[in-house]
């Protein structure tokens, strides 16, 4: 890893386009004195605000980054308090995580913005705070978000100092050339050690000790002072009012009475309602409605204007419309889309299942209405024998997928069957006539149903992540030890303080969608950080393994494997299955297999004795009860050959093991 | 009679140890509903009668007679019928079992659960082996022919080899009839707490399946037949009154917690009817004395459910149900027509686990074992 080299270049990027030390001269347009304290927000009602006070020069756009419980959401609500954006009471706590899922988690899922206004030396500012998705499942939405800023402010924990996903969120607005304030939380802290965490900085991304602002901002000591950084050390976004618009789609959400609403940056022009625009990405055409900021509730204004971050109402019917990343612009005025453009891309595949089938409908339609709100889940239908009719899900990654379930269950009062996450495999087929048939040479494998045999393909692909570990260094051997053990490839170690070692590896996706995070929090008692990011994909050896219950396979048990895990995936299959099944009548050997080899067996003995001893004139009713449900039972099991598995077995073997 | 001096380790029955009894008022109480409800089925002749509950023995002789005389005023009850006592041997001393025969029992049934001291007392008996042998004698004496013994394996620790060694010295001991219960763990008992909490081992299945083919075998030899699940008789000593509960007839029960089976003829009803008496015994006593009777629970058994009940008590016994049974509680659809067909039952009968055929429907010998996995499969082809 050439870490030095890119953070000289950071240095060199931050110090060109920023005037950081440059002095502010007052804009001339601008009013001064008492009537450039008056606060705008003071007046908001419904009447629109006139935008066009706010010139380029006079806006900043930044995001706040930082790892989960960093401190990120409390550092907004202090900014949004003494902007007076909004009041300051007590019960400002995460106010722009609005899910219940994020208060609970700590963490961001959803991006929303807030535009403050702050008078400094006379000036009237505009910072408009772009929230990012608190983690790199999200990188994608992070890096839109980001794409919309000019500087972030990263904060620290002083206490637990850089972890894993500072460092994957530094990268991320390091890549972006971004303008970058190093803030260190929770001073307020007994275990506090600012110096120490500044070192780390230093050490890690090369950021010198006296650009770090220590702050609490839980107690609100020092936050001004990131306000005055934000001014001096960010720059104004370079674009011209005078251009053609130019607006890019950072966020989009969607409203059950005005359809879809796409937060903007803009990039060039100027934007009002009853301008016609048009998607670069589907070159649908729009009538805008209304304009806004965020404050953080949608605030109308006549206009937008360059440089300027709001929302835009057009008509948009569904969250696709506005996909995160699109480019709009006026109506034959067409313009250069903004770089970056990507349908989001699911990592992360799992089958989604009602409990009970008649809950089918019902969860059915609270899956479209979620997924109105993340255009990032994939959905495909899919059906087991054993669980019935679902879905298969595709997520952005692990993290991901567990929120989706949680807001399912919290706001459509859904409970699921979530099976193992599984990844999206690639085949490179060599075989002519698979080619023709699938129209491709390189096909997606997302159900083990569909892996093509070995003789007709040249490799298989599985895809990996770069993950990055931060850890006190006592737990080093047993996490390498468990990276070995994940298939892991190491790609760099690095101290960043005596007692803090970063360690960066090369995963399989697969080795870590299951339990990776909870096996290394568990053997690091909680003190090691995990994250990560795409790597793409590498060849493996990858094999079918199918599990049989007295020589019948098991469809939904199939399962992609690369081959030197093989062995213990089908033991541990076969020991869950074990547990799972009744005992029946007959014995029943469980099977791992390959091909036609047998890689694992477990003997489920038959039952020798099973009647009960006393069965007189006494409560009859309640034995034929038992019975009764029994039989009830036996309509419900799924028959593989004469066996006879419970439902509830598969999703024993099927679900995931640990929760969050 | 659910009172009994002392809690065994294993039940788990309505049972009640209390200081003292009011036996007078009890006996009143029992006469009372057996009258009632005896006139509510208007029964006209009753075949066997069981006293049986938590420790029988320790109501007094006088107590026994005044409810067989009630029955006797209500109801035609022969001269032959049986009427069964359940005894411990440590109430059983040939003063009181002879007190209990001029009363009008003519068969016991005496909890000797095992003869081996340590046995009874991880059982939590208040008998030693010695007592239980004395008690057996003592019945044996007055009671010959008729006299059946309990016993429990499958205890926590207990061996293939033990359980065989006790099992010969009970029958060196034993009448006509004997019954074999597999201990059965039951929720909230002082020993399935203790297996449960890992203090004690849990018998192995396999060792418990073991024990009962060893026990099968051994009584066989010794000239017993196994007529039903655990009970076994030589000289044709079955036991009238518990036969007649696997036939599926029809039952009253008197005392509380008492569960009957009956068509409620003095009302005017045509189907019979699941009954419990109501558990506590002052509560129940109560309600007799100011109903008649303690019924607390009637629910109205439909033809399918009365069918199920026939199926699953009928199964249990050697000779199974007969095509004559079936067809009394099924005049319409015939053994043959709901079990023959293609389906659950007929695998069942090819893999060797039932029989259907001239006799009627039965359990093999292998699959009597494993009944209660036969019977869900059963059930639902009845459907």
């Amino acid at each position: 890893m050439v870490l030095a080299g890119r953070t000289a270049m950071w240095w060199a990027r931050l110090r060109g386009p920023c005037p950081a030390a440059a002095p502010l001269s007052l804009p001339p347009w601008l009013p001064a004195g008492p009537v450039a304290s008056e606060r705008l927000y003071s007046s908001r009602g419904k009447e629109k605000l006139d935008m066009s006070t706010y010139p380029v020069e006079s806006i900043r756009n930044f995001s706040i980054i930082a790892h989960v419980d960093h401190g990120k959401s409390t550092l907004a609500d202090r900014l949004l308090e003494i902007t007076g954006t909004i009041a300051k009471t007590d019960r400002n706590k995460q106010v722009l995580d609005k899910l219940q899922v994020e208060r609970e988690r700590g963490i961001t899922v959803k991006a929303q913005s807030a535009s403050l206004f702050y008078n400094h030396e006379g000036v009237n500012y505009l910072l408009n705070l772009i929230d990012t998705p608190g983690h790199v499942d999200f990188s994608y939405e992070v890096s839109r978000s980001l794409s919309a800023c000019q500087g972030v402010i990263l904060v620290v924990d002083a206490n637990e100092g850089i972890q894993a996903q500072t460092v994957a969120n530094f990268y991320l607005a390091f890549e972006a050339q971004l303008a970058i304030i190093p803030v260190i939380n929770k001073i307020d802290l007994k275990n506090a050690d600012p110096e120490r965490v500044e070192k780390q900085i230093e050490k890690l991304f090369d950021i010198p000790i006296d650009e770090c602002v220590r702050i609490s901002a839980k107690q609100g000591t020092n936050v001004e002072k990131v306000l005055e950084k934000v001014i001096e050390k960010i720059p104004p976004p370079q674009c011209n009012t005078a251009d053609p618009l130019k607006a890019l789609v950072f966020d989009s959400t969607f409203d059950h009475y005005r359809g879809v609403i796409a937060n903007i940056a803009l990039f060039g022009g100027e934007i009002q309602k009853g301008h016609k625009i048009v998607s670069a990405h589907t070159n649908k055409r729009y009538e805008v409605n209304e304009v806004g900021i965020l404050t953080p509730n949608e605030q109308p204004t006549h206009k937008l204007y360059a440089g300027q971050v709001g929302y835009l109402i057009a008509g948009m019917k569904e969250v696709t419309e506005a996909q995160i990343g699109d480019t709009l612009f006026l109506y034959k005025q067409p313009v250069e889309p903004l770089p970056g453009f990507q349908s989001a891309k699911p990592m992360v595949f799992a089958g989604m299942y009602p409990v009970d089938q008649t809950e089918y409908n019902n969860l059915k339609s609270a899956l479209e209405r979620l997924t109105l709100n993340d255009s990032s889940v994939t959905v495909h239908r899919d059906s087991s024998l054993a669980l019935g009719a679902g879905w298969r899900l595709g997520f952005l990654g692990l993290l991901h997928m567990e929120v989706f379930n949680q807001r399912l269950e919290q706001e459509y009062n859904m409970s699921v069957i979530l099976t193992a996450p599984t990844v999206p495999y690639k085949a490179i087929l060599s075989s002519a006539k698979l080619i023709k048939e699938c129209g491709k040479a390189e096909i997606t494998i997302i159900n083990p149903a569909q892996f093509p045999d070995k003789l007709s393909v040249s490799e298989y692909l599985e895809p990996t992540v770069l993950g990055t570990i931060v850890t006190p260094h006592e737990y080093i051997g047993k996490i390498i030890a468990l990276c070995q053990d994940r298939r892991a490839i190491q790609k760099d170690m690095l101290y960043i303080d005596e007692q803090r070692v970063m360690l960066k590896y090369l995963f399989p996706l697969n080795e870590i969608v299951v339990d990776f995070y909870d096996a290394l929090k568990s053997l690091s008692s909680g003190y090691a950080s995990f994250d990560y990011e795409d790597a793409g994909y590498q060849t493996a050896d990858l094999i079918k393994m199918d599990i049989l219950l007295n020589g019948n396979p098991v469809e939904e048990l199939a399962t992609v494997v690369h081959k030197d895990k093989a062995y213990a995936t089908g033991k541990f299959l076969c020991e869950r299955l074990k547990d799972a099944i009744p005992r029946q009548l007959f014995e029943i050997a469980i099977q791992a297999a390959i091909g036609k080899k047998i890689i694992a067996r477990e003997t489920l003995k038959a039952y020798r004795k099973n009647v009960v001893a006393k069965c007189y004139g006494g409560d009859i009713t309640r034995r034929m009860k038992l019975l009764k449900r029994q039989a009830e039972g036996k309509k419900l099991m799924r028959k593989i050959g004469n066996v006879e598995v419970p439902r509830d077995a598969f999703i024993r073997v099927l679900k995931r093991q640990t929760d969050k | 009679w659910p009172y009994c001096r002392k809690r065994c380790s294993y039940c788990n029955f309505n049972k009640y140890v209390v200081p003292a009894v009011d036996e007078a008022a009890v006996r009143a109480c029992l006469v009372r509903e057996a009258r009632t409800l005896l006139r509510l089925s208007q029964v006209q002749s009753v075949t066997s009668v069981f006293f049986g509950g938590g420790t029988p023995s320790l109501a007094s002789p006088h107590t026994i007679a005044a409810v067989l005389e009630a029955i006797a005023g209500a109801a035609h009850l022969p001269t032959g019928a049986e009427v069964t006592l359940e005894a411990n041997p440590s109430s059983a001393g040939t003063p009181r079992l002879a007190g209990f025969r001029a009363a009008g029992v003519n068969r016991l049934s005496i909890g000797v659960q095992s003869l081996d001291d340590a046995e009874l007392r991880l059982l939590g008996r208040e008998h030693t082996a010695v007592e239980a042998r004395q008690a057996v004698e003592a019945a044996r004496g007055l009671f010959p022919g008729r006299t059946s013994l309990d016993l429990i394996f499958g205890l926590p620790g207990q061996s293939r080899d033990a359980w065989a060694r006790g099992l010969e010295a009970a029958l060196g001991l034993c009448d006509d009839h004997i019954s074999l219960y597999q201990l059965t763990l039951e929720q909230g008992t002082a020993l399935a707490t203790q297996v449960w909490a890992g203090a004690l081992p849990t018998p192995p299945q396999d060792l418990l399946a073991d024990m009962y083919q060893t026990a099968r075998a051994m009584l066989v030899a010794a000239g017993f037949r196994h007529y039903e699940v655990s009970n076994f008789a030589r000289k044709g000593a079955l036991s009238t009154h518990n036969l007649s509960y696997w036939r599926a007839e029809q039952y009253i029960g008197v005392g509380p917690g008492a569960h009957g089976r009956f068509v409620l003829r003095g009302e005017g009803g045509r189907s019979r009817e699941a009954r419990v008496q109501t558990l506590e015994p002052d509560a129940w006593m109560r309600e007799v004395q100011s109903q008649g009777h303690g019924t607390r629970r009637r629910v109205v058994l439909s033809p399918l459910e009365l069918l199920e009940e026939v199926l699953a008590l009928g199964l249990r016994t050697d000779e199974g149900i007969t095509h004559e049974r079936w067809e009394h509680f099924s005049p319409h659809l015939s053994l043959d027509a709901v079990f023959g067909v293609p389906g659950q039952a007929r695998s069942l009968q090819q893999q060797g686990w039932l029989l259907l055929d001239g006799g009627g429907l039965r359990c093999t010998r292998e699959g009597l074992a494993l009944l209660d996995s036969l019977l869900p499969d059963l059930l639902c082809q009845l459907q």
